[in-house]
């Protein structure tokens, strides 16, 4: 079906099917992407007035963000138990467990337009303080990777995926893992992102 | 991985539901500590140090990190050093003279 080589089954060399590789790959830079933007913000912090953080810090909403952060870790179990699902030739399941996830990342995209709204409801922008630069930054680039992330979970959830679990199941196995990788590391970001934006 | 079978699947099923009751644990208590009246300085680093076993265990268990080809560990490792580059550039902000005079 795929021309590509080496899509599903692993290149002698890698021990790695490409798919798999790329991705991790890609995640690397994507951790510099992150990587450069908490470095600005810890330059940020540093060479804020005194107490000007924890000022603007205090009008985000740690109950909203406790929420989110439950619903990323659900979507995270619900996306590598529609992996396992595939694995164990339950197909029923892994729509179900793909469904939960979607539904997830839809929820979080809801208590984040929620948070913005309120947030410019009450006249407060990116250019309002540092803070609120740094706070809208991070968090934008952060729904960006939900929305972009939510765009491939609902493809891989549609007729597509039961086409391609009758021709190539293992194709479709390996989507969903290669998939699961991008999802999983944005839950990771937004595991840092929490503690250090709302909490501290 | 290296083993797919039905009944290893099995039981990384079991494995996924514990980290993510530890994850859910793991986030009540980020919230809890940040109302410990500590400096920022400790609770700093006890927010990064609890958000690192969260970030580990995703890695390790969610990513299957733990049982990963060597490539993927080196590219990790090779993130990991220019990650931490990274991070101390800011520092060098310390040794800028403008506007001093």
């Amino acid at each position: 079906m795929s021309s590509i080589p080496y899509i599903v089954e692993e290149r002698p060399d890698t021990g790695l099917n490409n798919s798999k590789l790329g991705v991790w790959i890609f995640l690397a830079s994507e951790v510099m992407l992150f990587g450069g933007l908490f470095s600005a913000y810890v330059f940020l912090r540093l060479a804020a007035p005194e107490g000007d953080f924890d000022y603007w810090g205090a009008k985000l909403n740690v109950p909203m963000a406790t929420f989110n952060t439950m619903l990323l870790i659900t979507s995270s179990v619900t996306m590598v138990m529609s992996w396992a699902s595939l694995k164990l030739k339950q197909f029923d399941k892994y729509k179900m467990y793909l469904g939960i996830t979607i539904l997830c990342a839809l929820g979080f995209l809801c208590v984040k337009y929620f948070e913005y709204t309120g947030k410019f409801h009450h006249g407060i922008y990116p250019s309002s303080s540092t803070f609120m630069g740094i706070y809208f930054t991070l968090t934008g680039l952060h729904v960006l990777h939900i929305i972009g992330g939510l765009v491939v979970l609902i493809y891989l959830w549609t007729r597509q995926a039961d086409k391609m679990w009758e021709e190539n199941p293992d194709l479709l196995a390996n989507r969903i893992e290669v998939t699961g990788l991008y999802w999983h590391f944005v839950d990771l970001v937004w595991i840092f992102l929490f503690p250090i934006l709302y909490l501290l | 991985m290296s083993n797919n079978s039905d009944h290893s699947i099995e039981h990384h099923i079991q494995t996924y539901i514990r980290v993510f009751i530890a994850l859910g644990v793991l986030t009540v208590i980020t919230v809890a500590v940040s109302y410990l009246e500590v400096s920022f300085i400790e609770a700093f680093f006890l927010a990064i140090t609890i958000a690192s076993i969260k970030g580990s265990l995703v890695l390790g268990f969610f990513m299957h990190l733990i049982s990963e080809r060597a490539a993927i560990i080196w590219i990790l490792v090779a993130t990991t050093v220019a990650f931490i580059i990274l991070m101390f550039i800011p520092l060098i902000s310390l040794t800028d003279s403008t506007g001093m005079y």
